[in-house]
């Protein structure tokens, strides 16, 4: 990124002004008119239905019915006044507000969402099956970004997150399959993820190898050898290896009928419950204890941490090790709670849309967490609005999570930071 | 993933200092660390300093001199531990050792054996599959799989010669598969669209694979220029988008033949294909002589040319470069759109080479390929060149292997990632065979590498 070398080379930091930035004012306008054209003037002329619950939930709400053309236009009109806001400051060399572009992206939310549904052939979707869905999709996600998070705060960048997710999903769908218990196969995917993080750690921090190097080779190799090991054993007798028992849904009594967000906090595997106990306890982990202001501080500045007395390498290794534990339990999903069985390659570049996912959540766990989410609804959204049939082509909509992370990580995480030491290895001298 | 990433050491770059003025740099700026290598090395074409002369592992970049220093040994016994673990594999996983070892303890040559002749079988067949084959008939039997292999080659070289340039200039692009793709796409389109006589027509066809191949990598390098957006994260999304994109494509009237309901193009027309360079009875096509010549232009855009040196600049220190009255951001737009212009080649290979239709599998797998070509290759245009080789024979052979001995293609994979670990890791590969540390005299200590190095070695 040159992120780093255009602030330490033009000698001014990101916060001050000195210069004026019209990359925020030009894409909002743009993307604004943009808007005007799509979602305002190209609005469909009916009504849009969100259904909120379904009709045998506990609490039924009434559905959403919501007039295209004036949904468009309104939060069309409103992105055009943040545009004209942005430039306005921009001129007068006064920084843009930081909700202004994150209001700007809700606003074009809401249009997006309305407009497409509106085109459909049934414009009626079940919002709470969407934001149910998209969690789901996003559960690996955010094992693998979690997992991102604790190596690169301690200064080793994590490719290999594609890796350890794929042997965690093998490992649970042999463990579980011999021994006939999921729990047995999420502790086999937390093991495997562990060995993946062991090779990375030993190459990169023992070694020194280049870490970018190690995690793409690190992921063939995971390729490889489960794609391997399931035609020449598991497709021999999938009977024996490859059919795990699936994780059991727990069901909490009552909170699970909240309205649209019951099903998605208090329904869920174990696999979804840890989920939020992960990010929760590495959020607080990492800045609020003497573990996190260690680990951060290797992570930025390990020369001044190994002064203080901090053992850099071994504090690297051992987060290392910690990521691997995460990512595996994440890869677990793939076997246990989204499908039954192991399939060849089955996590498809999940692991590099976690990557992606942690840098467009400025390398904090909580930011991961919604960066995924993110990621998870537009893969939902894709999914859904094929089915509904709408006038844009499947391909395109297909597209649609990897053109959002590319405006993401291009558009609104241009100026992020990542932690100062992340791909440095340190020899102590 | 970091913005610091223009620190990180890129993996074309050698350093060949003692661990002592290499610690004591460490303290310093990296920048500085940067200048110094960029101006010692300079990719190996320069002799090593005369102080570092006695240590072999100095300076290897090109194969050639590693094979004369000591590292040929460690990238031989690489291979040699790569093809052992890859050969227990298909022995643990082979259904007849399985069976024998059941009766372990009684007859343990049973299992033994079996285990020998299962790995043994796998690896003669991936040999005959890819180098010669030693039960043909003819001639032209007897060294078809060779030529099966320089073939299966030649997009590895075009796109792995992309990759390593790209590292050179301290970017990791890992979007070869979408440059590959999108390439052979605008080469097709020319290829089954235009009618041009024969030579005009092959030669607009791979200007428009190169120009396709530029334009998706050339939009990456622009938005790492300008926005500060990581080039690994755009380069993996752009794969995808690529790919849909290209469905999307055949879709539609202009890309679809007519009469079908798959996402298949029409046949190139005769005059834009390749011409097959040793007769019908061989698959290898002219596009072996354009990656041939392209690692010279690369070697030479690199080590003798301004825009090369530049690139380098920018590769071993953005800021020292920029210092230098280098653009940066010109550097990092022309790095990807020469690698993509290179990855077009790989997609014009396949497209106008082998397959002459365009399908969404066009890019098989060589783009991701290609990045292990270009690590073993360690980013040199030569060493590129000789990995893409190598890789092409596992290919070839791996393909006769799965159909003579049912072992799964896959292996291939794990033989090759082991190979480009291990040649990352000397020292791994030093201590398991107890081989005396190089240089260990003058370095006094068994202290692993310095990071400058092994990432080099990758």
């Amino acid at each position: 990124m040159s992120t780093a070398t255009t602030t330490t080379a033009t000698g001014t930091g990101t916060g001050t002004s000195g210069v004026r930035s019209w990359k925020n004012p030009i894409i909002l306008s743009v993307v604004a008119l943009f808007c005007l054209v799509v979602f305002a003037l190209g609005a469909p002329g009916n009504s849009v239905t969100f259904r909120l619950s379904e009709a045998d939930d506990a609490i039924v709400l009434p559905s959403l019915v919501v007039s295209a053309p004036i949904i468009g236009w309104v939060c069309t009109l409103v992105m055009l006044a943040l545009a004209v806001l942005a430039v306005v400051r921009t001129r007068a060399g006064v920084r843009t507000p930081t909700w202004v572009p994150a209001v700007f992206a809700v606003l074009f939310f809401i249009a997006f969402l309305t407009w497409v549904v509106g085109s459909a052939r049934t414009p009626n979707v079940a919002l709470y099956g969407l934001l149910a869905g998209s969690v789901t999709l996003a559960v690996p996600l955010i094992f693998g970004s979690l997992s991102g998070v604790l190596c690169e705060r301690s200064g080793v960048v994590n490719i290999a997150i594609e890796g350890q997710l794929l042997f965690g999903a093998f490992a649970a769908a042999v463990a579980a399959s011999l021994s006939g218990s999921a729990f047995v196969g999420l502790v086999a995917a937390a093991a495997a993820g562990v060995l993946v993080s062991l090779v990375l750690a030993v190459f990169s921090i023992r070694y020194v190898v280049n870490q970018v190097i190690v995690g793409v080779v690190l992921n063939v190799l995971v390729s490889g050898l489960t794609g391997f090991l399931f035609s020449a054993v598991l497709s021999e007798d999938s009977q024996r290896w490859n059919s795990p028992p699936r994780l059991p849904v727990i069901r909490i009594p009552f909170l699970a009928d909240i309205p649209i967000i019951g099903p998605i906090l208090f329904e869920q595997t174990i696999v979804g419950y840890l989920m939020y106990v992960a990010v929760a306890v590495v959020y607080v982990a990492l800045y609020h204890s003497r573990w996190g202001l260690r680990t951060r501080a290797v992570g930025e500045h390990p020369k001044a941490a190994d002064t203080l007395g901090v053992n850099v390498n071994r504090r690297r290794f051992v987060n290392v090790l910690l990521a691997g534990v995460v990512a595996g339990v994440g890869g677990s999903f793939f076997t246990l709670v989204a499908v039954s069985g192991f399939g060849k390659d089955m996590t498809a570049g999940q692991g590099y849309i976690a990557l992606a996912a942690l840098i467009f959540g400025r390398w904090n766990p909580i930011g991961a967490f919604f960066a995924a989410l993110l990621f998870g609804f537009a893969t939902n959204l894709s999914n859904v609005l094929s089915l509904l049939g709408t006038p844009v082509p499947d391909q395109f909509l297909r597209m649609l999570p990897y053109v959002v992370t590319v405006f993401a990580v291009a558009g609104l995480v241009g100026r992020s930071r990542a932690p100062g030491a992340s791909g440095i290895p340190y020899i102590k001298g | 993933m970091s913005p610091q990433e223009d620190n990180r050491v890129p993996p074309g770059t050698g350093a060949t200092t003692p661990p002592t003025r290499r610690q004591a740099r460490q303290s310093d700026r990296k920048d500085e660390v940067r200048t110094e290598k960029a101006a010692e090395t300079a990719d190996g074409a320069l002799p090593p300093p005369a102080a570092a002369a006695p240590e072999p592992e100095t300076a290897s970049q090109t194969l050639l001199q590693r094979i004369m220093t000591g590292n040929a040994l460690v990238a031989f016994l690489s291979v040699v531990l790569s093809l052992i673990l890859g050969g227990l594999l298909i022995a643990v996983t082979d259904p007849a050792v399985g069976r024998a070892s059941s009766y372990f303890f009684t007859r343990p040559q049973d299992t033994l054996g079996a285990a020998w002749s299962a790995a043994s079988n796998a690896y003669i067949a991936l040999f005959q599959g890819s180098v010669i084959n030693v039960r043909g008939t003819s001639f032209t039997s007897v060294i078809y799989p060779l030529t099966q292999t320089l073939t299966v080659a030649t997009p590895l070289i075009c796109a792995g010669l992309g990759v390593a340039l790209a590292f050179r200039a301290g970017l990791f692009n890992i979007g070869a598969q979408g440059q590959i793709l999108i390439g052979a796409t605008f080469a097709a389109w020319v290829g089954f669209t235009l009618h041009l006589p024969a030579g005009l027509h092959l030669l607009l066809v791979v200007l428009a694979g190169m120009v396709g191949g530029a334009i998706w990598a050339g939009l990456v390098g622009l938005l790492k220029a300008r926005t500060g957006a990581h080039e690994v994260i755009l380069t993996i999304m752009f794969n995808y988008i690529a790919t849909n994109l290209v469905l999307y494509f055949l879709s539609t009237s202009a890309f679809q033949r007519p009469g079908s309901t798959n996402p298949i193009s029409p046949q190139l027309d005769g005059t834009a294909v390749y011409p097959l360079l040793l007769g019908p009875a061989f698959r290898l096509h002219w596009g072996f002589v354009v990656a041939v010549v392209a690692t010279v232009f690369v070697w030479w855009l690199l080590n003798r040319s301004t825009i090369g040196f530049e690139l380098r600049a920018v590769g071993a220190n953005a800021s020292a470069a920029r210092t230098a009255g280098i653009s940066v951001s010109k550097g990092y737009i022309l790095a990807m759109a020469i690698a993509g212009a290179l990855a077009g080649l790989a997609g014009v290979a396949q497209v106008s080479g082998t397959e002459k239709v365009l399908t969404s599998g066009v890019a098989a797998s060589f783009g991701f390929d290609a990045i292990t070509v270009a690590l073993l290759g360690r980013s040199s245009p030569w060493g590129t060149f000789a990995a893409g080789i190598l890789f092409g024979a596992f290919r070839a052979g791996g393909v006769t292997m799965q159909a003579s001995t049912g072992t799964s293609i896959d292996i291939v994979l794990v033989v090759q990632s082991l190979i480009v670990l291990f040649i990352a890791a000397p020292p791994l590969v030093r201590a398991l065979f107890r081989l005396p540390v190089p240089g260990a005299v003058g370095k006094g200590s068994t202290t692993p590498r310095t990071p400058a190095s092994t990432g080099a070695a990758a």
